[in-house]
């Protein structure tokens, strides 16, 4: 995990791409979405979306993965060089969440993060804040989906 | 699919209504990040002690999911919902801890009929979801896209 001192205003994470089967979508809206266009096809299909398609959270959650698998290897890769990791999180929410086209059964989003602030902390001088522009794009190359998150990143210890 | 009974007509603004209470468990707290979130804070209480969560605390997408799941019970299934353009705002104040009973304030803010398309409008809501102390724990701005019983004109 880098530290807030490494990360630079314009860096680009691709996070992978993910595909949206049937079972998937319906899963995740059985349990938290149940609105007959993302658990039902033939409901879908006579809604104005037209098929089936996913919960705008389980599309946003999947961008989540795919974050916290990267971290994860970063976390590792850096482990295994032997160096310092640093903290990251907790976030403190995210802002202009545009569900900009719907995610149909079996379309494939790539999803990807972009720095687009990085600050001091004033709230917690030991970290900093990172902005990022979360988005993902599908198979055709349209936006679906994007938001910008805020989560606070540890600041390099200094070395007296 | 049954008639729904609350059309882009029916919000009115300045109503708010408490759904729930609904008890989150530490399982599926767990179950969740496992799935969306796998991170050690959301995961496993000794490895979230070390973190700035200080202590096992459900993923902020989790909070939202629910609180969706919430909304659904609480008057979208029974709505003319057209689904939502996305959500101006979501703040994580406080950690969702597993064993709370977790109620959802509804607010609606404000609505306004569809500029371009006349056979709906969009109604703002604040969800606020909190604890038993009334603690705000997550907030959520959004518009909700209905549709309107009568189908005005295009503006």
């Amino acid at each position: 995990m880098k530290f807030f001192e490494d990360i630079r205003v314009g860096d680009v994470t691709e996070l992978g791409r993910y595909t949206f089967s049937p079972d998937d979508i319906k899963s995740f809206a059985r349990r938290f979405d149940p609105q007959r266009f993302h658990v039902d096809e033939d409901e879908a299909a006579r809604s104005h979306f037209g098929a089936l398609c996913a919960s705008g959270w389980h599309t946003a959650s999947m961008w989540m993965r795919l974050a916290a698998d990267q971290r994860r290897l970063e976390a590792e890769a850096a482990r295994a060089r032997g160096e310092a990791l640093a903290q990251w999180g907790p976030a403190l929410g995210f802002r202009e969440l545009k569900w900009l086209k719907p995610v149909y059964a079996g379309d494939t989003i790539a999803y990807r993060a972009e720095v687009i602030e990085a600050r001091v902390s004033n709230s917690r001088p030991t970290s900093g804040l990172v902005v990022s522009l979360a988005t993902g794009d599908n198979q055709k190359g349209e936006r679906v989906i994007s938001f910008v998150s805020t989560v606070f990143v540890q600041r390099r210890p200094e070395i007296p | 699919m049954p008639e729904p009974k609350l059309y882009f007509e029916d919000f009115e603004p300045g109503t708010v209504i408490v759904y729930g209470p609904r008890l989150v468990t530490r399982e599926e707290i767990i179950a969740f990040a496992a799935e969306f979130d796998p991170q050690p804070m959301h995961l496993d209480e000794a490895a979230a002690s070390a973190t700035l969560l200080g202590g096992l605390g459900a993923s902020g997408w989790h909070t939202c999911a629910l609180i969706m799941r919430m909304i659904c019970d609480g008057f979208v299934l029974e709505s003319a919902s057209m689904g939502s353009p996305g959500v101006d705002e979501v703040r994580w104040l406080k950690p969702l801890r597993p064993g709370t009973q977790v109620r959802l304030r509804a607010t609606i803010l404000d609505k306004r009929a569809s500029n371009s398309r006349p056979d709906r409008g969009f109604v703002n809501y604040l969800f606020e979801m909190i604890d038993e102390s009334d603690a705000v724990l997550t907030t959520i701005t959004t518009p909700l896209m209905v549709l309107r019983r009568v189908p005005g004109t295009a503006a």
